[in-house]
């Protein structure tokens, strides 16, 4: 075990993956001699060379679109998007052609890409650095989607999605980067696909994933001081999302709340909202309820705070599901 | 002037425009290009008259092909015709190993690569979303968003690189496709790494219904070297000038050169599609120029000028193509329907919960209502 930032245990995935397979190689804006702007691929060019950490030219849709076609080749690029905001000229690459090319030629080509992609808030930041574009590449057939949220999974899970022969858009939880933890190196991981409960409880089941885990663990320490058991699920897998994982702690406590920071019309929130009404739809003791951004555009550093779900706009929906006494207690909607 | 704009007084700068590389006139006589004739000067008598054959074929099928949808037998279909000699031309400079990523109207290069016809159909008649194992013949199956495999191939080539190994991958697409941004960024990634790809541009003059001075001002040729991508323009209807001009560009990917950027200057004969109507917009004067231009016409005029056609020769071409396309229409109308369930397959290559369960629940559903049960 060591102890490493979230940055650095990415980091030293990246390290493994180039080590084992000498058909990974790194692709993106300054990830050579600067390291990445997060210094995520520190030392790896000087380590690996420039022909596997390629510095390449800021063309975003032209990372992912050479990517597919090294992909043609046998080999598995691991891509790095600067920021969350800087995804979209790279949308159509991402969308049209990774996640569609092994479906459209009946499974005869593998695109086993990663795109890399800080995001979140949080950070002080100006405009496009700070997004939550998650929902629209799970949306996406032919995408996974993960997100880890703590160092020990920022690692095992990268390995498992450089590993993996389908395209895996691997969001990193920016905000957290500097956040430390220990790391077994050799771990057996959990499945990438696998949701993990992080804290158990048995009155309220709170979904949150990447950055907002470690909000909805403070949630739930806070909520126990007031006597409510809040059981919090770390998704890890946006897309496809374990389910199940979820139905068995809802029909243990009967309320859910979801949060993220990503806009909440056509969500993830939604989605789980609809599934886990599916199939909990007798145990549930209140509608499941949804704290994340607004649906506005991401707001300038001042005024994040507000838009970012925190603590306390957790515990209100927390009240809410309960029963209690909360901020629409008194609201007429219409 | 096109844009409505009144001349100006502005200081006038020339840029020069390099004719077209010929070897064959419209009216088949070869004359001499220095440069380009001894890139042909291998090809024999048989294998003049294999070109011809494949051109020959080509037009057949892709003929056969506006008649089966007329019929009703295929969605759609985008004719090649008038752009055979820059389809076999350049596909018969190619290597086995090279590998071609195309849009949707390279059709005759595929035929070249050795796809089966009625494979090329699927898309159009609607059983699958695409036709072919692209590494049974190297050739990516067609890209329909303009200008996205530009980026493919140049990832490829750099894979080459990578691999040590001198194939060259070849980027196919109109004069349309270079007004995107991959196509930009394809010829900068392929300068900046010196990338073992050729950019094999076929102006066919027209996208759909714009005309090509809707995408650029000046040859579409003089592009690349802004790049630092070296370009060549070449009379994409004389197929010997067409193969001597990718012989180069191939010769200079395989050798660390780099790239190189073709322009075939042609003309779409055809419309765009089935579903389009040349007549809203089509210049009859200029289509009636370049018919004048066909590239078969010309390549006949010539093999009977080298006394090659004889009446046993011109016998087989057509039984060639005349079989080809009756075996086509036979095994594109036999192509199966697929099955409902296989909308699931391959969208992951490994197990997906989610989906699993949309299978499974439609699954369900399909054999309650063939089940009759409701």
């Amino acid at each position: 075990m060591t102890e490493l930032t979230l940055a650095k245990a990415i980091g030293a995935g990246l390290r493994r993956a180039l080590q084992d397979d000498d058909h990974v190689l790194l692709m993106g804006e300054d990830i050579g001699d600067l390291g990445g702007v997060f210094r995520v691929t520190d030392g790896l060019k000087h380590e690996f060379g420039a022909d596997r950490v390629v510095d390449t030219p800021l063309a975003e849709s032209g990372i992912v679109g050479t990517a597919i076609g090294l992909a043609f080749r046998g080999y598995r690029a691991v891509v790095e998007i600067q920021f969350d905001g800087f995804i979209y000229p790279a949308f159509d690459q991402i969308v049209a052609q990774v996640a569609k090319l092994h479906a459209r030629t009946q499974g005869a080509v593998q695109v086993p890409l990663t795109l890399r992609v800080p995001y979140g808030g949080a950070i002080g930041s100006v405009e496009h650095h700070s997004e939550s574009p998650e929902a629209y590449f799970a949306h996406t057939a032919g995408l996974r989607v993960v997100t880890p949220s703590n160092p020990q999974d920022a690692y095992s899970m990268l390995r498992l999605a450089i590993a993996s022969n389908d395209p895996v858009m691997y969001f990193e939880p920016k905000r957290r980067y500097w956040t430390k933890g220990e790391v077994d190196l050799e771990a057996v991981p959990l499945a990438l696909d696998k949701a993990r409960v992080v804290r158990e409880g048995t009155d309220v089941t709170l979904v949150a994933y990447g950055p907002l885990v470690a909000t909805a663990l403070d949630a739930a320490e806070a909520g126990a001081d007031e006597g409510i058991s809040i059981e919090v699920i770390d998704l890890r897998s946006l897309a496809p999302i374990d389910f199940d994982t979820l139905e068995d702690s809802v029909n243990k406590t009967g309320r859910v709340v979801i949060v993220h920071e990503a806009a909440q019309f056509g969500g993830l929130g939604a989605e789980i909202a609809a599934v886990v009404t599916d199939r909990c739809f007798y145990a549930l003791e209140a509608p499941p309820q949804r704290v994340t951004g607004f649906n506005v555009p991401y707001p300038p550093a001042k005024l994040e705070e507000h838009f970012v779900p925190d603590l306390d706009r957790m515990l209100d929906a927390v009240d809410r599901v309960m029963g209690r006494e909360n901020s629409l207690t008194n609201w007429v909607a219409r | 002037m096109r844009t409505g704009l009144t001349e100006t007084s502005s200081p006038q700068l020339s840029i020069a425009i390099d004719e077209p590389i010929q070897l064959l006139t419209p009216e088949g006589v070869r004359i001499e290009a220095p440069e380009y004739d001894s890139w042909v000067e291998d090809l024999g008598d048989d294998d003049l008259l294999a070109i011809y054959e494949d051109l020959v074929v080509v037009r057949r099928f892709d003929n056969e092909a506006t008649a089966l949808q007329r019929q009703g037998q295929l969605g759609l279909w985008p004719p090649l015709l008038g752009q055979e000699a820059a389809q076999i031309g350049s596909a018969r400079a190619l290597r086995k190993d090279d590998f071609v990523f195309s849009s949707y109207r390279e059709n005759a290069v595929a035929y070249v690569r050795g796809v089966a016809l009625e494979d090329m159909t699927k898309v159009w008649r609607g059983t699958a979303n695409s036709g072919w194992d692209p590494f049974t013949v190297n050739m990516a199956t067609p890209a329909v968003i303009i200008g996205a495999q530009t980026l493919h191939a140049t990832g490829y080539a750099m894979g080459c690189q990578r691999d040590g190994v001198d194939s060259v991958a070849v980027a196919y697409f109109g004069d349309g496709a270079t007004s995107q941004g991959d196509v930009n960024e394809a010829m900068i990634f392929a300068a900046t790494f010196k990338a073992p790809v050729v950019f094999f541009c076929q102006n066919n003059q027209w996208a759909i219904s714009e005309p090509v001075g809707v995408q650029a001002i000046r040859p579409i040729a003089d592009r690349a070297p802004g790049f630092g991508i070296p370009s060549l323009r070449v009379d994409g209807n004389d197929v010997l000038a067409v193969m001597a001009a990718m012989r180069v560009a191939l010769e200079r990917a395989r050798t660390g050169g780099g790239a190189t950027f073709i322009e075939a200057v042609t003309y779409r004969m055809g419309p765009h599609t089935t579903s389009d109507d040349p007549s809203r917009y089509e210049d009859l004067a200029e289509r009636e120029e370049w018919a004048a231009k066909d590239p078969i016409t010309r390549f006949e005029l010539y093999l009977d000028g080298l006394g090659l056609l004889t009446d046993e020769a011109r016998a087989s071409v057509k039984a060639a193509s005349d079989d080809a396309a009756k075996r086509f229409r036979a095994a594109c109308i036999a192509l199966p329907d697929p099955e409902p369930m296989s909308v699931f397959d391959h969208v992951y290559s490994e197990p997906n919960a989610n989906l699993d369960r949309q299978k499974r629940e439609f699954a369900a559903y399909l054999s309650y209502i063939e089940g009759g049960t409701r």
